[in-house]
């Protein structure tokens, strides 16, 4: 190894730098340029904003030429109700989650590269999961409302559904980022493609479905509360209610609530998937 | 002479990208000897292994295990074979969030239904069977353990009592003590050796430090750029054979020649 040298070095950077820089500023503009070009139609304006501040604040709070028309003090006369359909919503994201994990798991194993049978049902299963994906919770709710009837029902099946394309996806990645040596160790014994999944792909991927499963309950949870909005029951039908009858209080306790029951949810899917491992 | 365990005629392997792994090889493999493969980085050997369990398909040519020829049947066929030859790993590979004592059931999988498979529904005789080569192996008290939590030597084991949970009649040792300290690595080929010369398996090992190749090997066969270029007693393998196998320093087929001379260069400059 030679010494540090006496001879003139040149910092300049080579020509391959300078055409990243050049990158480096189109990509900017270009980002620029689109945020400029969403403000058409939007309507953006920040003196709307500072005006509906003080409306917003009026209608939170009420205004003072008429009392009790605010969301101040909440309305709990009707807890019960509240807490027995927050129950229900949360049931509904129980068994909308877990159907969805039923479906996922074996969707998951058909959508990634490195366990699908072949390419063309890798690409198959990739564009069901999109297509479950592609549509919110909400949006299929309205559709199964239309196709069973009103009720909790329909609200679980637009959530399995939804849930399912999300959760497949997020296992497909699992289990393409699963250590192929095990998995090769696994065969080599003489075991069949699919003991290679049960015993080689699964026990990688364990902590990852647990975790990915807890945090879709946990948006599930969150998701379930507006349902009601289009009749696939719970929680969400009694705001629609409250707020329609300018019964604000009463809308007040719901959201109460509704935070208190997210947020516990919340931090126990949290405590769980710290111990994971 | 008896009949071969397992047969190579003319196999030639070329991956994907174009570079050919596997030259031309006619190899005869019989039980019950301790043969050692040995070769520079990149001369083909860890694909040879996978080529005799039927874990990689050759380009050409014709593996057959006892009459199996295993490169013309179905997969199906081929995991049924695969189920006598065990193999070991330069990095374990055991499934690292089992315990000790499942991974050593793994090698029972194949000869079990799936759905007792799936349900981990490991008969009686399976659970004693691999109890007992944690035993062997000297790990019994370490057998709900884990895997993650032993240390290499232990893992590596663990993974020699797997192979053996297959009752093979062949081990495949890929690297076997390439990631392990000395120590374990002593430890680890003695045990195959007692394993070669107690059970009667034979067992073929890549190795890396000629120093073991001697201690261990009976039968050592040389690659080099995807062709055996040596195979023979361990008593034939002169000092003349291995310079020539890792410096090149008169190569013996012409292809090699430009590559020698340019190694060559590579030393004297240094």
């Amino acid at each position: 190894m030679a010494a540090i040298s006496n001879k003139p070095v040149s910092t300049e950077p080579p020509a391959s730098v300078h055409a990243r820089r050049r990158w480096t500023l189109v990509m900017w503009i270009g980002i620029a340029a689109v945020f400029y070009w969403s403000t058409f139609g939007t309507e953006l304006s920040l003196h709307r904003l500072l005006l509906g501040l003080g409306e917003s604040w009026r209608y939170l709070f009420g205004s003072p030429d008429r009392p009790g028309s605010g969301f101040f003090p909440p309305d709990f006369s009707r807890l019960p109700v509240y807490l027995d359909q927050m129950l229900l919503t949360v049931k509904m994201a129980i068994w909308g989650t877990g159907a969805a994990v039923v479906m996922a798991i074996p969707l998951s194993f058909l959508a990634a590269s490195n366990t699908s049978p072949h390419p063309v049902i890798y690409q198959i299963t990739r564009r069901i999961l999109d297509l479950m994906r592609g549509l919110n919770e909400f949006v299929l709710a309205l559709i199964f409302v239309a196709a069973v009837g009103l009720g909790p029902f329909p609200g679980i099946i637009a959530l399995a559904v939804h849930t399912a394309g999300i959760l497949a996806k997020l296992f497909a990645e699992g289990i393409e980022g699963v250590d192929h040596g095990q998995l090769e160790a696994v065969r080599a014994a003489g075991s069949t493609r699919f003991q290679i999944f049960t015993h080689g792909v699964w026990p990688q991927i364990v902590p990852h479905v647990i975790s990915m499963s807890l945090y879709r309950f946990e948006s599930n949870v969150r998701a379930a509360t507006v349902l009601g909005l289009v009749g696939a029951g719970g929680i969400g039908f009694y705001i629609t209610e409250a707020i329609r009858g300018f019964d604000n209080r009463a809308a007040c306790a719901i959201l109460i609530v509704i935070l208190a029951s997210v947020f516990l949810v919340d931090f126990l899917g949290a405590k769980i998937r710290e111990r994971l491992t | 002479m008896v009949q071969p365990f397992i047969r190579l005629e003319h196999i030639n392997h070329q991956y994907s990208g174009g570079n050919k792994a596997l030259v031309d090889i006619n190899l005869s493999l019989s039980a019950e000897e301790f043969t050692v493969l040995i070769g520079p980085s990149g001369a083909g050997k860890s694909t040879l292994m996978r080529v005799l369990n039927g874990l990689v398909r050759p380009t050409s040519g014709t593996v057959w295990i006892e009459n199996v020829p295993i490169t013309v049947v179905p997969e199906r066929t081929v995991r049924l074979e695969r189920r006598r030859i065990g193999m070991v790993f330069q990095q374990f590979n055991l499934v690292r969030r089992l315990s000790a004592l499942e991974n050593v059931l793994l090698g029972r999988l194949g000869f079990m239904p799936t759905w007792q498979s799936t349900l981990k529904r490991y008969s009686r005789a399976d659970r004693e069977l691999a109890m007992g080569l944690l035993e062997r192996v000297g790990l019994a008290d370490h057998a709900w353990q884990r895997a993650d939590t032993l240390s290499g030597g232990q893992q590596q084991r663990v993974g020699i009592a797997r192979a053996l949970a297959q009752q093979p009649r062949l081990i495949l040792a890929d690297e076997p003590i390439s990631a392990l300290d000395p120590k374990s690595a002593e430890g680890v080929m003695d045990l195959l050796r007692d394993i070669q010369e107690r059970d009667g398996i034979a067992v073929i090992a890549n190795l890396h430090f000629l120093e073991t190749v001697r201690e261990y090997a009976a039968r050592v066969i040389a690659l080099k750029k995807g062709a055996v270029v040596f195979d023979g007693r361990l008593e034939e393998l002169t000092e003349a054979v291995t310079r020539e196998l890792y410096y090149g320093e008169k190569a013996a087929q012409p292809q090699y020649a430009s590559q020698a001379s340019e190694l060559n260069v590579a030393l004297e400059s240094r």
